[in-house]
């Protein structure tokens, strides 16, 4: 592997002091997100397969250690390897459907 | 802090936009061939798209003194339709002794479908058969990985390819890897929303290093920043790094790249040159 896991020259208390309001409103968008699907006038994205898959990358947040862009990439991506057999959509939902895979 | 933006889609972008990057230090950008918002419905359009690129680009861009080098191809949301890719690969030739056409690009994968991956592989063997340098688009979100690995795999196939006449653009942090260890060239695009922010592409020059590593803003009309270059140099010195690390990334890298084509020619010289040949075209 060619990474070689080289170190961010700030300190944690630089990185911090300079990114933590950032981060802080970037969460409280998200639970805003979250509170906003429980508040709609209709629910009708039960089991939606791209909020599950929030969530599931929520639970890779809390976790400790290091790589957690990477995990939180693939979680999002097809683990597929074949070709469609024709162009399906010009674009990307964000996160991959499992129904593709079933279908 | 003077750059060099390896993925600018000026077509799509105003003229205050090439004053705004030649302010920030701008000295080149190379526009690769894309995806209008809509598709083209025949090689004539794409005739039509290739002298923008080829003439009133360049003429544009030099107003500001910047460099305007280009890269030709049916791009990959419109490679399903192999009838037209078929036509624009013929058409694609009649373009390549123009000035500022460095190579093949952006090709690759949007859906990653047979007929996507037969035009692909088409355009390297274009690219192979005129000893032109490639640019390629890996596909967005969901589709990346699956997208740049076929990408990958195609290409070490390519016994006659010179890994170093590629970039692979759009890497991101699953990605970056398995293209740095193929032996490609890698670029890294900065979105204001929805893809690699500032701060991660930091973050992926920390961990990976400078070597064969390029940024770019990947301009087009859609949300993105002409100045998202600059944007990046604010960031990397915010976080401390050198100076020197930061010219390696923004200039030395892309120029060394793209220095491969002998069309590529970036000294004062060059520059000076740009304002003197500025006709009354427009």
């Amino acid at each position: 592997m060619y990474k070689n896991e080289r170190s961010c020259p700030l300190t944690q208390q630089q990185i911090i002091a300079c990114d933590f309001l950032a981060i802080r409103a970037r969460v409280l968008d998200v639970a805003a997100f979250l509170d906003r699907l429980e508040r709609s006038v209709e629910r009708n994205a039960e089991g939606d397969f791209r909020v599950v898959t929030l969530q599931q990358a929520f639970q890779y947040l809390a976790t400790g250690g290091s790589g957690r862009v990477q995990t939180i990439q693939m979680l999002f991506s097809d683990p597929t390897t074949e070709p469609l057999l024709q162009l399906d959509q010009k674009s990307a939902y964000g996160a991959f459907d499992p129904r593709e895979v079933r279908q | 802090m003077k750059y060099i933006d390896l993925h600018a889609h000026m077509a799509s972008r105003t003229t205050d936009d090439y004053e705004q990057m030649a302010l920030t230090g701008c000295i080149a950008v190379t526009e690769p061939a894309f995806w209008a918002g809509f598709d083209l419905h025949s090689s004539l359009a794409f005739e039509d798209y290739f002298h923008r690129l080829t003439k009133f680009e360049p003429e544009r861009a030099a107003r500001y003194g910047i460099h305007h080098y280009c890269w030709l191809c049916l791009n990959p949301k419109e490679g399903e339709n192999r009838t037209l890719a078929r036509q624009v690969l013929d058409l694609i030739p009649r373009f390549l002794d123009c000035p500022n056409v460095l190579g093949i690009g952006e090709i690759g994968l949007n859906r990653i479908t047979r007929n996507e991956i037969a035009t692909f592989v088409d355009h390297v063997e274009l690219a192979l058969c005129y000893n032109q340098l490639i640019h390629i688009h890996t596909p967005h979100l969901e589709d990346k990985y699956k997208g740049t690995k076929v990408i990958v795999d195609i290409l070490s196939s390519q016994s006659h390819l010179d890994r170093k006449h590629v970039i692979i653009d759009h890497a991101e942090e699953h990605t970056l890897g398995m293209i740095l260890d193929g032996g490609f060239w890698a670029g890294l695009t900065l979105y204001p929303q929805t893809k690699t922010s500032l701060a991660r592409a930091v973050d992926m020059i920390e961990m990976y290093g400078s070597e064969r590593l390029c940024v770019a803003s990947a301009c087009d009309w859609g949300p993105s920043l002409p100045t998202a270059i600059p944007h990046f140099v604010l960031e990397m010195r915010r976080r401390g790094h050198a100076e020197d690390t930061i010219h390696t990334i923004v200039y030395d890298n892309p120029l060394a790249f793209l220095g491969q084509s002998s069309k590529c020619c970036l000294t004062s010289d060059s520059t000076a040159a740009i304002w003197e040949g500025l006709s009354n075209a427009y």
